[in-house]
């Protein structure tokens, strides 16, 4: 008797949307099977890999990424355009960093100009990111969505404490949305009852159920975000079927392996291939887990996570 | 699990009046109602619609599936009436599903109409004479019934087998029999056979303030048994809200706070 694959079918649907404009706009989500298991159903996008800018240099960043950016990353305008240019980025996160009140505490008019600057000089698809403090990112984020009005970006993150506002401003602006609870799955879904309940649409929604990196907590992430997928399909969830996002840089490019030198910690060899492994397999582990749309830094981790996916899809 | 609205039917006086006077108003607002409220199919219960049946049935489907996009349940011992809507019912939105089949000669036709239209079909566990006495009574009337669907072309998985729901105020040992067959019933066949009950024959002639805890109570049960659907009242928000905590506990829906407003 030949032998049959075993084949698993869903009757739900991961929601696909699209971001950008023009040509350049792209598009992530749609599969109707679990990652990358094409022979059992539709997988319309690839997974997308946007690169991460801030709006200030990246002081923060370990040496080993840092360096890649040094020449264009005191200005947000250049880096994106060396983003663009020399990376051939697919789509570029801003991470409104120096908002932060701890981090120079710009105001949002001034975001809001930055936002401007990019968007008229990089044609790129834009994720528009606050600087991850509840009540600052309230308002940076709504004159964030004021001045890319008409550009069809993805902002974020919208979080419990601070989500009406931000809803208000995505809806307001026609921008897709970043729903982000903190590794619960029964918060993810309460946070996006939430938002649709004011009345924005679940098709412009990305659910983050927050990242961690290998070796702190990956796990967790990977876990939730297998559930989540599941939910959406299994159980045909219609609150647990926006594409997922992995911000993967911020949470790999600050633990031990990526930092300590070799000199601190002979045994483990290269840092810079320690380090851009790191974000590789945190990177390839959501990806597995059902991630959509990955936030990067480095630009050989974001081609080792390209060549995977080419081999995978 | 399948919620089949049980609304339209002719028992109402609403509904028999709009049936009369060929109203559709009213009927297509019970049917848009209970889709809204959650109802996967809408049941039409026409009665034995000796006059007109056919004519009645037609009227009924096309009237409701104008506004709303759901299948139907089609509720009628008149085969002549049921094949007429049928060949009415708009097969884009789901198959349409018969009201029923049993193992008395004369619903024989039913699972031929099924097999004909491919359309799912309600099983009543029921055979000529008496009412069955217990579960693996039951059991031997589905196994009969299934064995002549079989031979008449319609897929086990098409069938829902009804365990025949009784009033618990006059018999209420066969409220338990009923659960122990919903269990049974799946054990019949690989993959299980799908069930289905009458909610709402189990409250039958107790007070009427005492029916939506009964109806909730028992569906809670029988969902722990693996009902596959019921037909029942999705505008008895008690009764829905119980129904989608069922679902929570038994691992069908992913908690959420607001889970009640999904």
């Amino acid at each position: 008797m030949a032998y049959v694959v075993p084949k698993e079918s869903f009757n739900g649907k991961v929601l696909s949307l699209d971001f950008g404009k023009g040509d350049k706009a792209v598009s992530i989500g749609g599969e109707n099977t679990l990652p990358f298991l094409s022979f059992e159903g539709e997988v319309p996008n690839r997974p997308l890999v946007a690169c991460e800018i801030q709006d200030c240099p990246p002081d923060d960043w370990p040496d080993t990424v840092k360096n890649v950016y040094k020449d264009v990353s005191a200005d947000p305008v250049t880096w994106a355009g060396y983003c663009r240019d020399e990376l051939k980025a697919k789509a570029i996160a801003l991470r409104l960093v120096s908002t932060h009140p701890d981090r120079g505490d710009r105001s949002a008019e001034d975001a809001a100009k930055t936002i401007k600057d990019v968007l008229a000089a990089v044609d790129v698809p834009l994720i528009i990111l606050g600087s991850n403090h509840i009540e600052k990112d309230a308002d940076v984020l709504v004159a964030a969505a004021g001045a890319a009005s008409g550009y069809n970006c993805i902002i974020g993150k919208a979080q419990e404490g601070n989500y009406k506002t931000i809803v208000a401003a995505a809806l307001a602006h026609n921008h897709k949305l970043i729903a982000m609870s903190e590794l619960d799955i029964n918060l993810a879904k309460q946070l996006n009852i939430l938002i649709t309940q004011m009345g924005f649409d679940k098709e412009k929604l990305i659910t983050d159920p927050m990242c961690s990196g290998l070796g702190y907590g990956l796990e967790y992430t990977y876990s939730v975000m297998e559930r989540i997928r599941l939910a959406g399909l299994a159980q045909n969830d219609p609150t647990m079927q926006p594409p997922i996002l992995g911000d993967v840089g911020m949470y790999v490019w600050k633990v031990k392996e990526t930092v300590a030198s070799e000199p601190d910690v002979p045994d483990w060899g290269s840092l810079e291939n320690r380090s851009i492994a790191w974000e590789t397999i945190t990177a390839t582990s959501m990806l597995l887990a059902g991630t959509n749309l990955l936030i990067m830094r480095h630009p050989a981790a974001i081609g080792n996570v390209e060549k995977t996916i080419d081999e995978l899809m | 699990m399948i919620i089949i609205g049980e609304k339209i039917s002719v028992i109402a006086k609403k509904v028999r009046e709009a049936m009369n006077a060929r109203d559709p108003k009213p009927v297509q607002e019970l049917a848009e109602a209970q889709w809204k409220a959650g109802a996967n199919f809408i049941d039409v219960n026409i009665g034995p619609a000796e006059e007109n049946g056919e004519d009645l049935m037609k009227w009924m489907v096309e009237s409701i599936q104008e506004k709303v996009h759901s299948p139907l349940c089609l509720d009628t011992t008149n085969a002549v009436a049921l094949e007429a809507g049928l060949k009415a019912h708009n097969n884009e939105w789901g198959k349409p599903l018969i009201n029923s089949t049993s193992n008395e000669p004369d619903r024989f036709v039913m699972l031929e109409m099924a097999a004909k239209y491919n359309a799912l079909c309600i099983a009543l566990t029921l055979g000529k004479g008496s009412l069955p006495a217990d579960a693996e009574e039951r059991c031997g009337i589905a196994a009969e019934i299934m064995a002549r669907a079989a031979e008449f072309g319609v897929p086990m998985e098409d069938l829902f087998l009804d365990p025949l729901i009784l009033q618990v105020c006059t018999m209420q040992d066969q409220a338990r029999h009923a659960i122990k067959s919903v269990k049974m019933f799946q054990e019949l066949n690989d993959p299980p056979m799908k069930t289905v009950v009458g909610l709402s024959n189990v409250s039958n002639g107790v007070p009427k303030e005492m029916r939506s805890l009964i109806d909730r109570v028992y569906l809670t049960l029988l969902m722990y048994e693996g009902l596959s659907a019921a037909i029942m009242n999705p505008l008895d928000k008690e009764l829905m809200d119980a129904f989608k905590t069922t679902d929570v506990f038994l691992g069908n829906t992913l908690y959420a706070h607001s889970y009640l407003e999904m």
